[in-house]
């Protein structure tokens, strides 16, 4: 019989801790057959942050550095800066990357490091319990915004590929959506060209993936899919916001 | 031939750095300490090495973190505030044990404090600084020739112990002008670093981390980063001793204050007091032995800092009640002269106190009163 599905080499054989239908897992397999795909599996060092994803190191089989919460872009700066013909990337939540670590992604991105970022944005603090985010909806209720988001209380979701896109620094910045067959195939697509890209010297990019936590939303992994579709790309509306 | 050269302390630090193979510096600027990341500008990138002036402390050290998992001697430099904000950072950088220089030319604290000089942050380097069971080995420089013959020590310990190395100056020693002696006979020794994240070629993969779930894993880490600095105990302490065998009374001192002490004792000496000086090198590893020796042996001490009283501590412990520890200090800046440090000592030898002219060099008086 025709092999038509296998395991990548870029997985270890430890089985995923991450709760059932959480993006997380899907997205570190997608990584991984990216450096598969691209042969660069031993030459790659990635950086694992602190949410839900610190434990990469445990999943993917290129080098990993675990960075303290929100300074991944720090730590691969200072990899990539070193050892220039490495690939070097970062993998970060959104309270991660876009509350803790503004300022480590911000400058990452202005300098035009040559990293290639991989953005997951849930819209909730996943590890530690299901909290506000900066990217938590207006209305949408965490367990320190019990009763919604209200802005007048706690402010506005950040929109980071926006944000990122203003400055000169940046390469690529895109945002994607994978709730579909079609949304998946363009997130891998996004995923591969953040490396290529990187591979290619042209400096930063950044893929933000719309993603869930089917735990601490409460939902069904069906129904956070609805929920993306519906109320998340509203406000984070996917697109390629760069690339050059 | 070696080549000698009038250099600031800073500057002084930035050629050790070069001696001692630095590949990448990562920086932010704060004053005293500014001229590091100046010359480091250019010195880095022409001696092929990495210089980038990062957006904080916070991520200079964070890159320091990337560039020494990626098996490459990297240091920081900073004063006060900016080493507290380190914290978190060099707490992961010892925990995953790698190894880094890091600088502090201490300023006038707490709070944002002032750019003079300082010893206040003594605690912060010498007990660990931030979270958790580690420490730094640290070394305290007296003078320009120091700052530069330290940089190759500092990372060669660093690399010895997989630890993060603090060279604990204040602005004075930063900032003060001294001719260097720029030699090159510092032993080069290899440490491999198969440990490193730089790519997994012929090799399983490597992986830098602090998270240990396993409480048993974890205990297991203390153990070993105790083991490590029982080690540097026995093998890296240093220290520095003047007149101190017949003295009766022992100042202890570092960096600038220990300068000044050792004027203080030939004044003292030039008027019949038995005193004599121990300056700690290395202020982690403590000298406690070598101090609970000389109290052994009568000696009674005084701690002279620019700090309202931090490393009298650490002389305290090692004394353990056996002898009379006093101690002086001037805070928010202010330098101590030999004069008001004379006074001290002779009040504990029962004289009177001498005129003070508040010039370092004017020569003592006895009191008219
Ligand atoms: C300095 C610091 N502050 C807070 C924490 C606690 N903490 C761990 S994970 C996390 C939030 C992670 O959320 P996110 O980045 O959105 O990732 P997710 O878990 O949702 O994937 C926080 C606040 C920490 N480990 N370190
Ligand atoms: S808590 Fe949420 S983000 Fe974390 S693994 Fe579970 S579903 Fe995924």
């Amino acid at each position: 019989m025709e092999k038509v599905f296998e395991r990548t080499k870029g997985l270890t054989d430890t089985e995923f801790g991450y709760c059932p239908g959480c993006h997380h897992s899907v997205l570190h397999r997608m990584v991984a057959e990216t450096l598969e795909e691209l042969d660069i599996l031993d030459k790659t060092v990635g950086v694992c942050p602190v949410g839900c994803a610190v434990f990469m190191y445990e999943y993917m089989s290129c080098d990993i550095i675990e960075a303290a919460h929100g300074r991944a872009p720090a730590v691969a700066t200072g990899v990539k800066r070193v050892i220039p013909d490495r690939i070097v990337f970062s993998y970060q939540g959104d309270g991660d990357l876009a509350s803790i670590g503004t300022a480590e992604i911000v400058h990452a991105a202005a300098r035009g490091e040559n990293i290639s970022v991989i953005f997951i944005n849930n819209t909730t603090y996943g590890m530690t319990g299901g909290q506000m985010a900066p990217t938590t909806l207006i209305n949408q209720k965490t367990t320190t915004c019990p009763t919604g988001r209200n802005p007048a209380v706690n402010g506005y979701p950040i929109r980071v590929c926006e944000m990122l896109a203003t400055l000169d620094g940046p390469s690529y910045i895109e945002r994607v959506c994978p709730t579909s067959p079609a949304g998946f195939a363009k997130t891998k697509k996004a995923i591969r060209h953040a490396f290529e890209n990187q591979i290619a010297g042209k400096g930063f990019s950044l893929v933000e993936v719309l993603s869930n936590c089917p735990t601490h939303l409460r939902m069904t992994p069906i129904e956070t899919y609805r929920r993306i579709d519906e109320e998340m790309t509203k406000v984070f509306p996917p697109g390629v916001f760069l690339d050059r | 031939m070696a080549k000698r050269k009038l250099l600031k302390g800073n500057v002084g630090l930035c050629y050790g750095a070069i001696a001692a193979r630095c590949n990448a510096f990562f920086g932010y600027p704060i004053t005293p300490q500014n001229e590091v990341p100046e010359y480091m500008s250019e010195l880095m990138p022409a001696n092929g090495g990495v210089f980038i002036q990062a957006e904080s402390e916070l991520a200079a050290i964070n890159m320091v973190y990337g560039a020494a998992a990626a098996g490459k001697r990297a240091m920081t430099s900073s004063s006060s505030p900016g080493i507290s904000l380190k914290q978190e950072g060099i707490s992961y950088i010892a925990a995953s044990e790698l190894p880094c220089v890091i600088v502090n030319v201490q300023r006038g604290g707490p709070g944002l404090g002032n750019t003079l000089p300082g010893q206040a942050d003594y605690f912060q380097a010498v007990k660990g600084g931030g979270h958790g069971d580690y420490r730094l080995l640290t070394l305290a420089p007296w003078s320009v020739q120091d700052c530069y013959d330290f940089m190759p020590m500092a990372f060669d310990l660093a690399d010895k112990y997989r630890n993060p190395v603090m060279i604990l100056m204040d602005a004075i020693i930063g900032q003060m002008l001294e001719q260097v002696d720029l030699h090159n006979d510092f032993p080069v020794t290899d440490f491999p670093k198969p440990w490193a994240t730089n790519g997994a070629k012929s090799r399983t993969h490597n992986i830098v981390n602090s998270l240990w779930i396993d409480p048993d894993v974890m205990e297991e880490l203390n153990n070993r980063l105790k083991a490590k600095y029982e080690m540097a105990q026995r093998e890296e302490t240093r220290f520095q001793e003047f007149y101190t065998k017949d003295a009766e009374l022992v100042l202890v001192a570092y960096g600038c204050p220990a300068r000044i002490c050792r004027t203080v004792v030939d004044l003292a000496r030039e008027e019949g007091m038995r005193v004599g000086l121990l300056r700690p090198i290395t202020l982690y590893p403590f000298p406690s032995q070598q101090i609970a020796a000389l109290a052994q042996n009568g000696k009674r001490f005084m701690v002279v800092e620019m700090s309202q009283g931090q490393m009298v501590e650490d002389v305290r412990l090692a004394v353990n009640g056996m002898a009379d520890v006093a101690f002086y200090g001037r805070t928010g800046g202010i330098v101590p002269n030999p004069t008001e440090i004379l006074n001290e000592v002779r009040a504990s030898f029962g004289k009177p106190p001498v005129v003070s002219y508040y010039q370092n060099t004017a020569p003592c008086k006895e009191a008219t009163n």
